[in-house]
């Protein structure tokens, strides 16, 4: 075998084994995108799935004590129930779009891992809604806790 | 009146880029020094021109003109004043302004640097990097104007986002694209030894060092995104292989790649044809990357802004990838190889096995960032491959690269003799083992962090054998140990900066490793007075009170520390609630540490301040990561200096013979 021959085999010895490194990589990690419908369609426990949906108004709650957090995704069809264990991250509200991973439990709901809520690089302008609840807050704050 | 002079700025920039391109190209192929001298004041007119612009802007959002679309959504009446200043670069429309000014700048010093000294190539670089600038300027005419009229003028402006305002967002934009287009420059003289059809070494020499520039600035903008996210964000890590970190980090990879394999083709002629793809990948994939976050193709928590500035610069990508790669297919002969290679071990092939594995990983990289597309257009299904995917792919290949840092530099060049070998690496790979064992022996248990740490002592050894016996061969002439160690570090600076670079890596390798197995953390909902423990820190929460800034409100809470000793720090974070926000911010509070940094995020509470929920994480070895980027920093520019005139008459020693 000559040098050039050599270097080729290595070479190639080298990228099959990214290759297959890759490959497993793919296989070990991939995460399904879907929505509730999708899920809600056929559901198989255990997989690693990305769920997206907005947190449907009223069904958010929140027990800090036990750090349990519970809320319903929905795509406006179907409608899927989330638990967490963890405070919800910022950014994240009910009547607002998220994103939850995690797997899907054999007692009936998604066990989420990891809930994202989008980030924006511009903002929007305040809805009446949400500066009277700022306003709320405010008072509140002054008011509840006395400061001067 | 701002915006209508800001447009008209902008488009006497368009028009004096796209006649100084034309101008120079066309006195590169008639020889005409008069439009060459057009061409070059067009540079200087682009670059002024440009500099009013961002004046301009700036001076818009002191004064709060929000008849200015863009300062009426990035900033308001409440926003601090220097945040006002950053705002420039706050979103897209000031970020492309920000870039094209940069590129002028790059384009100015070109003239002033190689009108005299390369008047060969020097014309085509011009019209190549003028040809650049005008996209970049029809992009602020069209898609991305930043003096865009707003009507009827809001009484206040939407305000800057929260999470921008921060001391990373002043800097972190600005280093990024400084790398980003700083690989212009090393593009441009490549399209024009191309064109000029000489492929020898000259340029390769200029191109180098620029490059070092760019990929300095590059880094240090990862690091300092790193640093932003870290106690920004308040999730703890640095690093999440987000699409737009991926973006930032493959011209990285294909950069640091070139660095490495332009030493062959100085010293061994060879790898030529290689080069130049490197160059032209490294500049596509900054487009690409822009392209990626900027048209809302994949899915991102960062989220910009979309619109159609995508189709822009996917078109303006696939002109820069064909138009490039087909003048290498134009000038392929003059490509060939002058050398080859002699042996498998040898410098030749550690460098070779560097840039495969450093290609690879940002294939990888690649791959896994449009993975999501591909599944979805050829087998229709939404999926997506997330960090779990990444660091099992790049991890090996990393181990790989940090063991060739350390073969690469002592290794000898063409073959290897046994002698070399043991020579030069006996003692670092003992050094290594005995690292390994005693980590072991100190509890290490996770086989990925044994094996890093092994290969950062084996790195490491070689780096001091080397210099040490460089630094004994020149004290034999008479020098003292320091004056002997600077001599060196100075007169080899290529040599002696690129092993301060590796140093930095390493200490930034020790500390993801580091980091990623011995961190912890716990969220616990705490009642006022009352404590939690972890990892012998006590944290008690002992008061919630509301504070207000100028442009927010914020909720701070107050939790005292102790460690083993007794009492430690007293931490303070905070809930930050924006008018122009739905929902309140985290304001991270941390005690950072050379071995461990204590991180709190405080994440709900009780309005009447009873309880509140908060997040302590114990993050190890993180600051390793900007103690890496600081040495990092010293290895460039070290680097960067000016080599000194060779005096030939000095013999050196053989293992100093490189770089």
């Amino acid at each position: 075998m000559n040098r050039k021959t050599k270097f080729i085999a290595g070479g190639l010895v080298i990228v099959a084994a990214l290759a297959y490194l890759v490959y497993a990589g793919v296989t070990q990690s991939v995460v399904y995108f879907v929505t509730p419908s999708e899920l809600g369609a056929a559901p198989v426990p255990g997989k690693s799935y990305r769920l997206g949906g907005m947190v449907q108004p009223g069904t958010l709650k929140w027990e800090p004590k036990a750090l349990d957090l519970r809320f319903t995704l929905s795509d406006g069809k179907a409608t899927v129930p989330v638990r967490h264990r963890g405070t919800p991250p910022d950014l994240f509200a009910e009547a607002r779009g998220a994103v939850v991973e995690g797997t899907w439990s054999r007692d009936g709901y998604f066990q989420a891992t990891t809930i994202m809520a989008k980030h924006s690089e511009e903002y929007k302008a305040p809805h009446d809604g949400s500066q009277a609840g700022y306003q709320e807050l405010l008072k509140t704050l002054r008011g509840g806790e006395g400061k001067p | 009146m701002t915006p209508e002079l800001g447009y008209a700025l902008t488009v006497a920039a368009l028009v004096l880029a796209v006649y100084g391109s034309g101008a120079a190209a066309w006195s590169a192929v008639k020889g005409r020094a008069d439009l060459r001298a057009s061409s070059e004041r067009a540079a200087i007119g682009v670059w002024l021109l440009l500099t009013a612009c961002m004046l301009l802007l700036v001076y818009a959002f002191l004064t709060f003109d929000f008849s200015v679309r863009y300062v009426a959504s990035n900033t308001n009446r409440g926003t601090p004043f220097y945040y006002r200043i950053t705002a420039l670069w706050g979103a897209l429309e000031g970020s492309i302004i920000l870039w094209g000014w940069m590129l002028s700048l790059y384009t100015l010093i070109v003239v002033a640097r190689y009108r005299r000294t390369q008047p060969q190539l020097y014309p085509w670089t011009l019209a190549v990097m003028l040809g650049l600038s005008s996209f970049f300027l029809l992009v602020m005419t069209i898609p991305a104007p930043p003096f865009e009229r707003l009507s009827p003028i809001p009484p206040d402006g939407r305000g800057l986002n929260p999470l921008l305002e921060d001391s990373g967002m002043i800097t972190h934009p600005v280093a990024l694209y400084l790398g980003f287009t700083g690989f212009t420059v090393p593009f441009a003289f490549a399209m024009a030894a191309l064109i000029v059809g000489r492929t020898g070494d000259e340029w390769i020499t200029i191109t180098r060092r620029w490059t070092i520039i760019a990929w300095y600035f590059l880094s240090l903008g990862l690091l300092i995104g790193g640093w932003w996210s870290y106690h920004v964000l308040g999730w703890g890590g640095y690093w999440a292989w987000d699409p737009v970190e991926n973006a930032a980090f493959m011209p990285w990879l294909t950069a640091t790649a070139f660095l490495h394999s332009v030493m062959i083709q100085e010293r061994r002629r060879m790898l030529k044809l290689w080069n130049l793809t490197l160059i032209i990948l490294t500049f596509s994939l900054t487009l690409f990357g822009t392209f990626l976050t900027r048209s809302g193709i994949i899915g991102s928590v960062h989220a910009f802004t979309q619109g159609s500035i995508g189709i822009f610069f996917l078109a303006f990508l696939a002109l820069v990838v064909l138009g490039s790669f087909s003048m290498l297919a134009w000038r392929l002969d003059r490509l060939r190889a002058q050398g080859e290679l002699d042996s498998i071990v040898s410098r030749e092939s550690a460098f070779l096995l560097n840039n495969l594995f450093l290609v690879a990983a940002a294939f990888t990289v690649f791959f896994g960032t449009v993975f999501p597309l591909l599944s979805e257009a050829v087998k229709g299904v939404k999926v997506s491959v997330g960090a779990p995917f990444f660091n099992l792919v790049n991890i090996p290949i990393f181990l790989a690269l940090i063991f060739l840092m350390g073969v690469g530099p002592l290794i000898a060049w063409r073959r290897a003799s046994a002698e070399n070998l043991r020579r030069n690496f006996l003692m670092p790979v003992a050094v290594g083992i005995v690292g390994a064992a005693l980590c072991r022996a100190f509890g290490v248990g996770n086989l990925l962090v044994l094996l890093c740490m092994g290969l950062v002592a084996f790195v490491a050894a070689t780096i001091a054998l080397d210099f040490w016996r460089a630094a004994r061969a020149r004290r034999r002439t008479g020098d003292g140990w320091l004056d002997a160690t600077w001599g060196l570090a100075l007169r080899q600076n290529r040599r002696y900066g690129g092993f301060v670079v590796h140093l930095g890596i390493l200490v930034i390798a020790l500390g993801v490793a580091g980091s990623q197995a011995w961190s912890t953390q716990t969220e616990a909902t705490i009642n006022r007075g009352a404590t939690v423990e972890l990892a012998g820190y006590t944290i008690r929460f002992d008061d919630l009170q509301p504070a207000e800034e100028s442009n927010h409100v914020k909720v701070v809470g107050t939790f005292s520390v102790s460690d083993r000793r007794g009492p430690y720090t007293v931490l303070t974070p905070a809930k930050k609630f924006y008018p122009q926000e739905q929902t309140p911010i985290a304001a991270v509070d941390y005690r950072l540490g050379f071995v461990e940094d204590l991180y709190l995020v405080l994440g709900d509470f009780a309005r009447d301040g009873s309880h509140a929920t908060v997040k302590i994480q114990i993050n190890r070895m993180v600051s390793w990561l900007w103690i890496g980027g600081l040495i990092l920093t010293l290895g460039a520019a070290l680097a960067i200096l000016p080599e000194p005139r060779r005096t030939p008459a000095r013999p050196r020693p053989e293992h100093a013979t490189v770089a």
